[in-house]
């Protein structure tokens, strides 16, 4: 008898444990072993799912082509048989963005000490929030810093990746996981122009505009 | 223009033309795997303009170690996938087309272009919107941005060096 309620003891105890455990996956910060490979079984559950490669700015071309395709030959093409799936998988992406905030306290992101006293030289004081306020706000947007972050870089990403043929998650990690060349030049290319950006462009965008 | 085709220059995620249209419960999977990824998006913080800042500065081996084992992860799965010849669950062989080299220039420059736009807008296309859903609302004028972008590729495909 005493052991028996000794074991409904110890399955309490584990199953509060468990659970505890099931509500930091969801609400605290993951550490990098634990979020890289589970960004990279995506590859494998989408092949497993409907042979579909991982990567999401293909996209971007599918909603070209399905919302204002005109002349364009580039997006000329079936967009529902060929990025369906991608679009309701990116409408997830949106979803699974607002469950995840929505889950627990929110705190600022955890960056190094050198990263925030860099930031703060260039102008950047808010470090609360996923994204420094005074560049992503609907009022940093009439700013000119704003815009060039917001509509100068957007614009950017929507063009390089269509021209690249993908963008991280096509290139970085379809990519380079199956040995392709093609993608290790784009990687390359990632970061050449992201290097180029943090040190010699937002320096001037977020101090000087 | 040579018959190229959809798979070859549509980009990533871009699937075969030739495949099947996807039916509706495969679409629900979708639908979960796309929520499931906007989750991972938001709790390993990849989609924070900060993380982003924080890798290009070579200040912390966080995104490192997170696209570093991502590749990692991969690898290993299609080459299980490849070495037990794996079908996938809607009944097809599975097989990722690899892409066409060319000359190689479109790779280079177009993703030195995204690069400046990910460091500007501290997101790639994934992250851009689950920040929508994070409720950085003014991401969606980014991604209006990002439509522009790649529909001005497309209409000056013709005339960029590949």
């Amino acid at each position: 008898m005493l052991s028996l309620r000794h074991f409904g003891i110890c399955a309490r105890a584990a199953i509060r444990e468990l659970h505890d455990s099931m509500r930091n996956l969801l609400t605290e910060t993951w550490p990098w072993y634990m979020a890289g490979p589970m960004i990279g079984l995506f590859v494998p559950a989408l092949l497993l799912a409907g042979n579909k490669v991982f990567g999401v700015s293909g996209n971007l071309s599918h909603l070209c082509a399905a919302i204002l395709p005109g002349k364009v030959e580039f997006f000329r093409y079936d967009w529902r048989r060929v990025g369906l799936w991608n679009l309701v998988f990116l409408a997830g992406v949106v979803i699974g963005g607002f469950l995840a905030s929505h889950a627990g306290a929110t705190h600022d992101i955890a960056i190094s000490a050198e990263t925030k006293g860099a930031l703060a030289r260039l102008g950047i004081h808010d470090f609360s929030g996923v994204a420094p306020h005074e560049l992503f706000t609907w009022h940093a947007l009439l700013t000119a810093r704003g815009f060039v972050s917001v509509v100068v870089g957007g614009f950017l990403v929507g063009f390089g990746t269509a021209y690249a043929g993908g963008c991280t998650s096509g290139h970085a990690i379809s990519g380079l996981a199956n040995f392709e060349l093609p993608s290790l030049i784009a990687v390359v290319g990632f970061f050449a122009g992201g290097l180029a950006a943090t040190w010699f462009i937002l320096p001037f965008v977020i101090g000087r505009l | 223009m040579t018959n190229t085709s959809v798979s070859e220059f549509q980009g990533c995620g871009a699937g075969s033309e030739d495949a099947p249209e996807a039916r509706p419960a495969f679409l629900a999977v979708y639908l979960l795997l796309g929520i499931a990824f906007g989750v991972v998006l938001t709790r390993s913080e990849v989609l924070s303009w900060f993380r982003i800042q924080e890798m290009f500065r070579f200040q912390s081996f966080r995104m490192y170690g997170i696209i570093g084992s991502a590749i990692a992860t991969a690898a290993l799965s299609i080459a299980l996938i490849k070495k037990l010849g794996l079908t996938s669950v809607s009944g097809e062989a599975i097989s990722i087309q690899k892409k066409a080299l060319g000359g190689g220039l479109r790779y280079a420059i177009g993703g030195t272009i995204f690069g400046l736009g990910w460091a500007l807008t501290g997101a790639c296309p994934g992250p851009l919107f689950a920040l929508i859903g994070n409720g950085v609302s003014v991401m969606i004028v980014a991604v209006l941005s990002a439509l522009v972008g790649t529909w001005t590729y497309g209409l000056l495909r013709s005339r960029l060096p590949h």
